[in-house]
């Protein structure tokens, strides 16, 4: 047995992260396990109106290829997504992405809270989450919402955030799993990956 | 109260009643938008539930204008992803132009207007606003009013105007407005010609045929069995060679007439009409 409680009952991760998430992001992607199998559905904020550049930054050092979806594409296995520039990215129910212009959210668009709700309302306990670095409460909500239906929930420990207060709102809010560090969250993601086989 | 609150059942309810009473149809918008939006509206007008919703919208009947214009997303900038409109300055517009002395235009869902003006600056720097016809509809009647104004918060010019530039238009976008009680005014001479009409993408019939289509971030919030049905009346609203521009993050890759299309410009998402 490994050091965390896991098994092979979800469908997808979804990862927040803001201000002092991007090493943090680009470490995850790089120690990620070949044929890693579960979705990784990530909201970062990031400037509004620079169109490209970012998913190409994340792809560079990923072990798989980040897109950004488009919408009403499905969610598949072995991918990493990316919500884009100035959308909202929401998964639906059937699991295919919607993407909006709706207002800002927590000064926030893409606003992690939509896209951690929607994929807590879409996969309900098959879901983890993710929040990290960042230096608003955008995600709190959502992280509860994941807690909620039953999901589980990870958080960066706040000690090792470059900015902490994403995370400490989330903890905040709601009951937190695992308070990790980002080596730590690779250790979850690889013992996570052994329970596919 | 919180998401939690609306359900798809509530939601089934409240699109069929609206159906009934309005000839409006929401059952085929993407879930996850249309849920917020409720949401949302149950906020602001404090109900406590859908049902209190549903109960407004059978006993008043002119609260149903407040709730399309709830309902719907307004949320725009002008010359939104600048790179497409220097795109259409450059190549698409002149392409147009070398077999018409006019152009027609559509702006499927223009909101707010800001779009319908970004046009308008863009021919009338090119000297070809004379020659263009333009429609400009929503679904929205209030907010085709607010279009009609061209009265923008000043605050968002700022934003406006890094677009403008980022579009390198000729000028500077304070030429096209003046500073009035904190709102930007835009010039209405842009717009004269403008016909802004009331239409519904959903259940409006296909009334004109267009050089060119702009319809953007609209479809987005409808599921993919509409946003086939309303692709369809796009594709008729077309003259042959004619052009559409979708989101810079939809596509026509999955829709059922999509070989009726070729794509010019993948970025930019703009297609051409190649079959009828």
């Amino acid at each position: 047995m490994g050091r965390f409680n896991v098994n092979n009952q979800y469908k997808a991760i979804v990862i927040g992260g803001s201000a002092g998430s991007f090493q943090g992001i680009t470490k995850i992607l790089s120690n990620l396990p070949d044929n890693f199998q579960l979705p990784i559905i990530m909201c970062l904020h990031r400037l509004k109106h620079v169109r490209n550049g970012f998913v190409e930054a994340l792809s560079i050092k990923s072990i798989m290829e980040v897109t950004e979806p488009y919408d009403k594409q499905s969610v598949k296995r072995g991918k990493v997504y990316l919500a884009p520039a100035n959308y909202h990215l929401s998964v639906e129910l059937g699991q295919y992405f919607s993407l909006s212009t709706e207002e800002m959210v927590n000064n926030s668009r893409p606003s992690i809270d939509i896209t951690l709700e929607t994929c807590a309302y879409a996969y309900r306990q098959r879901l983890i989450g993710i929040i990290l670095s960042g230096a608003n409460k955008d995600g709190a909500m959502g992280m509860k919402r994941i807690k909620d239906r039953g999901g589980l929930t990870i958080a960066q420990d706040p000690a090792e955030c470059m900015i902490d207060t994403m995370p400490k709102a989330a903890m905040a809010l709601t009951e937190i799993d695992y308070t990790l560090k980002i080596e730590e969250i690779i250790q979850f993601l690889i013992e996570l990956h052994k329970q596919y086989k | 109260m919180h998401m939690q609150d609306v359900e798809i059942s509530d939601l089934r309810r409240l699109t069929k009643v609206i159906l009934d009473e309005y000839d409006y149809d929401f059952t085929n918008y993407a879930m996850s938008s249309f849920r917020r939006r409720i949401q949302r509206i149950l906020e602001l007008y404090k109900f406590g539930n859908v049902n209190m919703l549903i109960k407004r919208l059978k006993e008043d009947r002119e609260f149903f204008d407040e709730f399309i214009s709830e309902v719907t997303v307004n949320v725009t900038e002008m010359f939104r992803d600048p790179s497409f409109w220097r795109e259409l300055r450059d190549h698409i517009i002149p392409n147009i132009l070398l077999n018409h002395n006019t152009i027609s235009i559509w702006h499927a869902g223009c909101s707010s207007g800001e779009e319908v003006f970004s046009m308008a600056i863009l021919l009338r720097e090119m000297k070809m606003l004379d020659k263009a016809k333009i429609i400009a509809t929503d679904i929205d009647t209030s907010i085709l009013d607010r279009a009609r104004r061209g009265a923008y918060p000043i605050k968002n010019m700022d934003l406006n105007e890094k677009n403008y530039i980022r579009f390198q238009g000729s000028g500077k976008l304070s030429d096209y407005y003046k500073e009035e009680n904190g709102k930007a005014m835009l010039d209405p001479s842009l717009v004269e010609n403008v016909s802004w009409r009331q239409h519904d993408l959903v259940k409006g019939i296909v009334f004109n045929k267009f050089d060119l289509i702009l319809c953007r971030n609209v479809m987005i919030y409808f599921n993919q069995n509409l946003q086939n049905e309303v692709l369809k009346k796009l594709h008729e609203s077309l003259f042959k060679y004619g052009y559409l521009v979708i989101g810079s993050k939809e596509s026509l890759i999955w829709c059922e007439i999509a070989n009726k299309f070729i794509v010019v410009n993948n970025e930019e998402k703009i297609y051409k009409k190649i079959k009828d």
